[in-house]
């Protein structure tokens, strides 16, 4: 809710006040209605549903519970799972009819790269085909990882930022490692 | 004013009626994202269907060939995704029948106690599914929530939730937890009561009942014929189970039923595993009885199993093997096998070529999903349009294990 | 039990059937591809067999041998219970002459599990009502899983993104290179020192 503070009127601001406070409003709005539409494919449709239900309960929390399943009515586009070249054509279709403005979320190392199927039917990655805004990693991503992602893309809608992103460790394990060292090192 | 249909002859009245072609998938929601049906309807009957598959070919037996025989664990969990330790048990069987390797009793019991909970998390998933499927969404939420808590035993297990990788040639990657065997029951429990009110939920439900009974019914002989196996093939009464036919592990040591179905239609689909998660049940609970608290995992066979760590830091033998083991991969004698269990969708067939190395030469997986979708077709031609959706859900057709 | 299988078979095929073994505990009989539609109808109709259940159809790809695809048939009785595997090889270096006949009048089962023998591997089966592509998409070119086709060579069906395009670099880097770590790309051409398995630097720099 920190965001709706920043519409109140003031009388000290210049006159691009009225647009970029605008921007704001709609960001916060869009952010907390996303319409989804899930192009499940794979075995992250399996932690999708887990997702999504009772015990995470990822989506609801966050605004994103509605599923569309018409691309027209959606504007987020769930990538859950490997993408094959003969699937490609198929999600390109479904990304090109969703309305602007419009956000990609690749679940999943698959979707995100092509993960360990780095053959001849598979795509590496969502981006070679769409451009993406988030991507999660994980094969598949635990659900907290599924939320962080989302709450990233949140973050991005409210500040009007379309550079992609990626889930990243809360923890970077490396960090870890090098404190450990130099704490044997230093004994 | 003239009627304008005086000189019109009578048939030109009519509407054409020409048979019209619909297109249903691969993103339908009900078509698990991979399968894409073309029909051609009269009306809302389905006069021809054909059912088109490979939207998940992920190359799966082509990957194989690249790693070694342990490599392929991961690639085998993302088969049949809704029930990764199957076929991990089905694969680390086959790699050892070539080996003529025997893995030790508490071994066996601890795989069919991981195995019969992926069973078990297959079929909530899929029942469950299927009721959400036809607009029953609190019993999917339901089964969701059961299938977690087996999901919790096996990350407390394991470490993962779903991909696990947990085989190995020759045993297991760890030994069971102490807390295995109390965590089973409190969960089953808790599972088992679930289940009976999601069950209690949909079975006295009228449109849910309307919308399965007799519709994509098959008889026995038709469903052999397809080369069906598993649940599908049991609704259809058909009394073929691996585990009881040619049993493994120690399937033949624990007490468990094997339910028929009597009609073959999507509501003995649907009851058929209902059933079986409840024997699946008692073989967890018996196996947990059976399985001893301590004792060796792992067999000891050099050939395939990598040595205790601190022999691998102590000994060079140790290290040696362990080297060996890790960057030439186990040695699988040359030959050719072929190795099936009981999958979730019914008989995993694992073909395995050796040329002697550490190397497969060749996986070919049986997907029992696979000849099942083959006869998709025949279960809907003639049916009604909004038929496919139960009949489909109630088939349980796995993209990863169908497409490879 | 089933021996009673392999003994039939020799006894009815004599000269055709060109080799039993029963490895594993496998029963395995290796057929001239000129009867493999004859002894499946003898397995399908002979009270004696029984064999009414089509279990798994496969091809594998011997590039090395003459005649280079091998065709891998199982097959159960759910009478006896027992099985069988049936093999028989065709096509030459060149995939000229793979085609064996279809056995789908006797299991229609076997359906799928041929246009997917011919999708990935080439056989052509004789007789198949439906045979076209079924895991590949029908622009697709090749059979992917013979050894001689690289892992890694792509046909895409629609044109990737640019770099431009996506103001982004796209390389995927991949996990490992292409003859690192495991002696990935086996050395099709030295199939003895695979058998012995000392000679890895061979191995390593395959076709692949």
């Amino acid at each position: 809710m920190g965001e709706l503070k920043q519409v109140t009127l003031d009388a000290s601001e210049s006159s691009g006040f009225a647009t970029t406070k605008l921007d704001a409003l709609l960001g916060w709005a869009r952010k907390w209605s996303l319409f989804k539409y899930p192009f499940v494919t794979a075995c992250c449709g399996m932690e999708f549903m887990a997702v999504t239900s009772p015990r995470f309960d990822g989506t609801a929390r966050f605004g994103a519970e509605a599923p569309r399943f018409s691309p027209r009515q959606s504007d987020l586009l769930w990538v859950v799972g490997t993408i094959s070249q003969r699937q490609a054509p198929v999600l390109k279709r479904i990304y090109e009819q969703m309305m602007e403005p419009k956000w990609v979320l690749a679940f999943g190392t698959c979707a995100s790269c092509g993960g360990f199927y780095d053959n001849y039917t598979t795509v590496p990655g969502i981006d070679k085909i769409i451009p993406c805004d988030v991507y999660i990693p994980g094969c598949p991503p635990r659900p907290e990882a599924v939320i962080d992602g989302l709450m990233l893309l949140q973050d991005k809608i409210a500040r009007g930022d379309k550079t992609p992103g990626i889930v990243k460790p809360r923890e970077d394990p490396a960090s870890l490692v090098k404190l450990r060292l130099s704490k044997d090192s230093g004994q | 004013m003239e009627p304008i249909d005086l000189d019109l002859d009578e048939n030109d009245l009519e509407l054409p009626s020409e048979p019209m072609h619909l297109n249903m998938g691969p993103s339908h929601p009900a078509m698990h994202g991979t399968v894409r049906i073309v029909l051609e309807l009269s009306g809302e009957t389905i006069t021809k269907s054909d059912v088109q598959i490979g939207y998940l070919h992920r190359g799966f037996e082509k990957m194989c060939e690249r790693g070694s025989w342990a490599q392929v664990f991961p690639y085998v969990d993302r088969l049949n995704y809704v029930s990764p330790m199957l076929n991990n048990v089905g694969y680390a069987l086959a790699v050892e029948k070539m080996c003529e390797l025997q893995v030790p009793d508490r071994c066996q019991w601890y795989r069919m106690i991981l195995g019969e909970l992926a069973r078990m998390s297959d079929h909530l998933t899929c029942t469950g599914a299927m009721a959400m499927e036809l607009g029953a969404f609190t019993p999917f939420l339901w089964f969701i929530k059961a299938r977690e808590m087996i999901w919790d035993i096996l990350e407390e297990e394991t470490g993962a939730r779903l991909t696990h990788s947990f085989g190995r040639i020759g045993g297991m990657a760890n030994s069971p937890t102490p807390a295995l065997k109390e965590m089973c029951r409190t969960a089953i429990k808790s599972v088992l009561e679930i289940v009976a009110e999601g069950e209690g939920m949909l079975l006295k439900n009228r449109i849910f009942l309307d919308r399965l009974e007799g519709i994509g019914a098959i008889s026995g002989a038709d469903a052999i014929a397809l080369s069906w196996t598993g649940p599908c093939l049991r609704a259809a009464g058909v009394a073929y189970d691996v585990r009881k036919a040619h049993p493994y592990l120690k399937y033949d040591e624990v007490d468990f039923d094997m339910p028929l179905g009597k009609n073959g239609d999507n509501l003995d689909r649907f009851l058929i595993r209902l059933a079986e998660l409840r024997q699946s049940a008692r073989i967890v609970l018996q196996s947990c009885e059976r399985m001893a608290d301590d004792g060796p995992i792992n067999c000891d066979d050099p050939r395939v199993m990598l040595p205790p760590k601190q022999d691998v830091y102590r000994t060079i033998e140790g290290t040696i093997q362990h080297f060996k083991l890790i960057m030439e991969g186990a040695k699988v004698p040359a030959g050719e096998v072929y190795s099936y269990t009981e999958g979730g969708n019914g008989e995993i067939g694992f073909y395995l070529v050796s040329d002697g190395s550490g190397t497969p030469y060749r996986v070919r997986i049986r997907p029992p999903c696979f000849a099942i979708t083959a006869g998709l077709s025949k279960l809907i031609n003639g049916a009604m349009l909004s038929d496919i959706v139960p009949t489909f859900g109630s088939l349980n057709m796995i993209g990863g294990e169908c497409d490879h | 039990m089933s021996e009673r299988v392999l003994a039939a078979l020799k006894q009815k095929f004599a000269a055709d059937v060109l080799l039993t073994h029963s490895q594993f505990g496998d029963d395995t009989a290796v057929v001239a591809p000129s009867s493999w539609k004859a002894v499946c109808t003898f397995l399908r109709s002979d009270p004696e067999m029984g064999f009414d259940m089509f279990v798994d159809l496969c091809g594998v790809d011997y590039p090395t041998r003459d005649p280079r695809v091998e065709v891998v048939l199982h097959l159960r009785s759910m009478v006896h219970g027992h099985r069988v595997r049936v093999k028989t090889s065709v096509g030459d270096e060149d995939l000229d002459g793979c085609e064996v006949d279809s056995v789908t009048s006797l299991w229609p089962g076997a359906d799928w599990f041929e246009r997917e023998v011919y999708d990935l591997v080439g056989v052509h089966f004789r007789g198949h009502p439906d045979l076209r592509r079924i895991l590949m998409y029908p622009e697709f070119e090749g059979h992917p899983l013979l050894k001689d086709y690289p892992a890694d060579r792509t046909q895409p069906l629609i044109p990737y993104r640019t770099e431009a395009e996506a103001g982004l670099p796209l390389e995927k880097l991949a996990p490992f290179g292409r003859d690192e770590g495991m002696p990935f790309g086996r050395g099709l051409t030295k199939p003895a020192a695979l058998a012995s398995g000392h000679d890895d630097h061979a191995m390593k720099h395959g076709d692949n």
